[in-house]
């Protein structure tokens, strides 16, 4: 008990941002009406591409000989990047496509 | 000093991007626009973490630019040539490389504590397994799940007996395995194994599932990958992986809650196992001794034509037959006949959640005809005709008054309620849920039967000599 007591009063910070940006969350996306729910999700896919910010900071504090770290955050950059590329542009494709009027 | 605060001040920006370009996907006449901005804060951030100067790092950039160059060209080579009914493969592809990532750092930071050479706490450790372990899950799984939409492994093929209990037992071992790693520690190879036994159950978690529950488990892959990318994001302190990592997550656990509630199963039923193993016997009570009355081309072309509201109800089935520029073309010629046309989209009509309304876009057709199942079924009472394309369940009137039967209860577009239906098929046969439609033996229903984009097109060919 004492040790999660300590736990939630160092990281009071991070536990608000965590309650809030899940409401946040909630209200925003549910206000996603049923017709773009595909371009929600692929969008949403790059958005969880951010974990390349980890993987670059991963790579710049390696030391230069430290080739384990150094190819695991290479993947991890490799798949990151594939999937911010990949989810922004094939989103901007599929809601290209949304109009008000045929052509 | 002065460098810390540029870095914070741009992933604050970058969270902004990422809730205010989510907010504008609300509607589709801001969509493109929140996309672009939240793809500029994406950018931004990147940048500015590539660049920042850290004090004593050894930067590696060779490694970075490398992976970039070799990512992006990957990325944008794939949006650009995918199909649009590829759609529901390539989101659950990017989504379980987004897993992956987030698994690889959780096991580049973790490795070094098993192995001796550096010290964590509780806390870290065990935000680090768990980041390890939704990210492995939603790794493999998405892996499991593009091959069966890409149709390279059928369900038969990895849908064990007992399927339910084995994974259960598998989530427990992952569980258990988690905890004692995260409040015990324990040697290296033990890490490993959890690592592979976890990867394993991603596998396993998503094998008995198939056909139209697949909404559900891109929903649920898609929201653990955001899951995953938060808790590494607590591993960096990084509040911009935090943020973006939980948006992923609401989205994708929302677009969970939705589909099942637009099949009235509970998340548990639908990951235990389809309509095969809940009992769902076929019940075609209704169909004794009555037959379905077909219908003509000619006829059928008439009766569109000379009717004043159309509503087309698309299901997977016209994907499949690739029909939808071909109903684009029956509409138009409608539509200069002053025929009111709509296309009534039940949540769960394709292979994703909204999947239906890309392929219609993809085909011209504007996006205010497009309804939903609430805006369709207020204004199906006062259509003259309905027409089915390729869907069945989503239609069947036993979901309202049949309690017996393994649909009911589940939200339908009430067809029946129209003053004429017209239902497109390719045989008698029952749909996904293997159960008889009282729908096709209703006395305002007519069948006609083949291929749908074939029946199209000849319809297409009759309007036109009206």
């Amino acid at each position: 008990m004492e040790q999660f007591i300590a736990v939630f009063n160092e990281n009071l910070f991070f536990i608000y941002l965590l309650i809030f940006t899940i409401i946040l969350g909630f209200e925003v996306i549910s206000k996603v009406p049923t017709i773009l729910h595909t371009p929600l999700m692929s969008g949403a896919n790059a958005i969880s591409g951010v974990v390349l910010i980890g993987a670059i900071l991963l790579i710049r504090t390696a030391g230069s000989d430290e080739y384990l770290r150094l190819i695991l955050g290479l993947l991890g950059i490799i798949l990151g990047t594939i999937n911010i590329v990949g989810g922004f542009k094939v989103t901007d494709r599929m809601l290209d496509m949304f109009k008000k009027k045929a052509k | 000093m002065e460098t810390t605060f540029i870095l914070n001040l741009s992933y604050l920006i970058g969270v902004l991007t990422f809730v205010f370009g989510l907010r504008l996907l609300g509607s589709p006449d801001t969509a493109r626009k929140g996309n672009m901005l939240a793809a500029f804060g994406m950018t931004f951030s990147v940048l500015v973490t590539l660049f920042i100067p850290m004090d004593d790092a050894p930067n590696n950039y060779l490694w970075i630019f490398t992976g970039l160059m070799i990512g992006g060209l990957i990325g944008w080579r794939t949006a650009i040539k995918v199909k649009m009914t590829d759609m529901p493969q390539l989101v659950s592809i990017l989504n379980g490389l987004g897993g992956a990532c987030a698994a690889l750092l959780a096991t580049t930071e973790l490795l070094p504590y098993f192995q001796g050479t550096l010290e964590m706490s509780n806390v870290q450790l065990a935000i680090g397994i768990f980041a390890l372990l939704i990210g492995l899950v939603s790794f493999s799984g998405s892996l499991l799940a593009y091959g069966k939409l890409q149709g390279l492994i059928k369900d038969s093929q990895v849908k064990l007996p007992k399927h339910g209990i084995i994974n259960l037992v598998m989530l427990f071992t992952v569980l258990g395995l988690g905890i004692v790693l995260s409040f015990f520690s324990g040697p290296s190879t033990m890490f490993f194994i959890f690592i592979g036994i976890t990867l394993i159950y991603g596998f396993s978690f998503v094998a008995p599932i198939g056909g139209a529950d697949m909404p559900v488990v891109i929903s649920l892959l898609n929201s653990m990958t955001g899951l995953s990318a938060a808790a590494a994001g607590f591993i960096y302190q990084s509040q911009l992986m935090i943020v973006g990592g939980i948006l992923v997550g609401a989205a994708g656990t929302i677009l969970t809650i939705l589909m099942c509630q637009a099949m009235n199963r509970s998340l548990l039923n639908v990951i235990i196992g389809g309509f095969g193993s809940a009992g769902g016997a076929a019940i075609g009570s209704d169909s004794d001794g009555k037959t379905a009355k077909t219908i003509s081309v000619t006829d059928m072309a008439i009766q569109l034509f000379y009717s004043q509201s159309v509503v087309f109800v698309p299901g997977y089935g016209l994907a499949v037959a690739q029909a939808q520029k071909t109903v684009k073309e029956l509409e138009d010629l409608l539509d200069k006949n002053g025929v009111d046309v709509k296309y009534a989209i039940h949540p769960v009509a394709g292979r994703m959640p909204g999947h239906m309304n890309v392929l219609l876009a993809e085909a011209n057709v504007p996006y205010p005809k497009l309804l939903d199942m609430d805006e369709a079924n207020d204004i199906l009472p006062n259509t003259d005709v309905v027409v089915v394309v390729g869907a069945n369940d989503v239609v069947n009137p036993a979901a309202e008054d049949s309690p017996g039967s393994s649909i009911y209860g589940m939200p339908v577009l009430q067809v029946w309620k129209a003053k004429n239906v017209i239902v497109l098929k390719r045989s008698m046969s029952p749909g996904y849920a293997g159960i008889q439609n009282p729908l096709f033996f209703n006395d305002k229903t007519k069948m006609l039967f083949g291929d749908a984009k074939h029946t199209l097109s000849e319809l297409t060919k009759e309007v036109k000599t009206l």
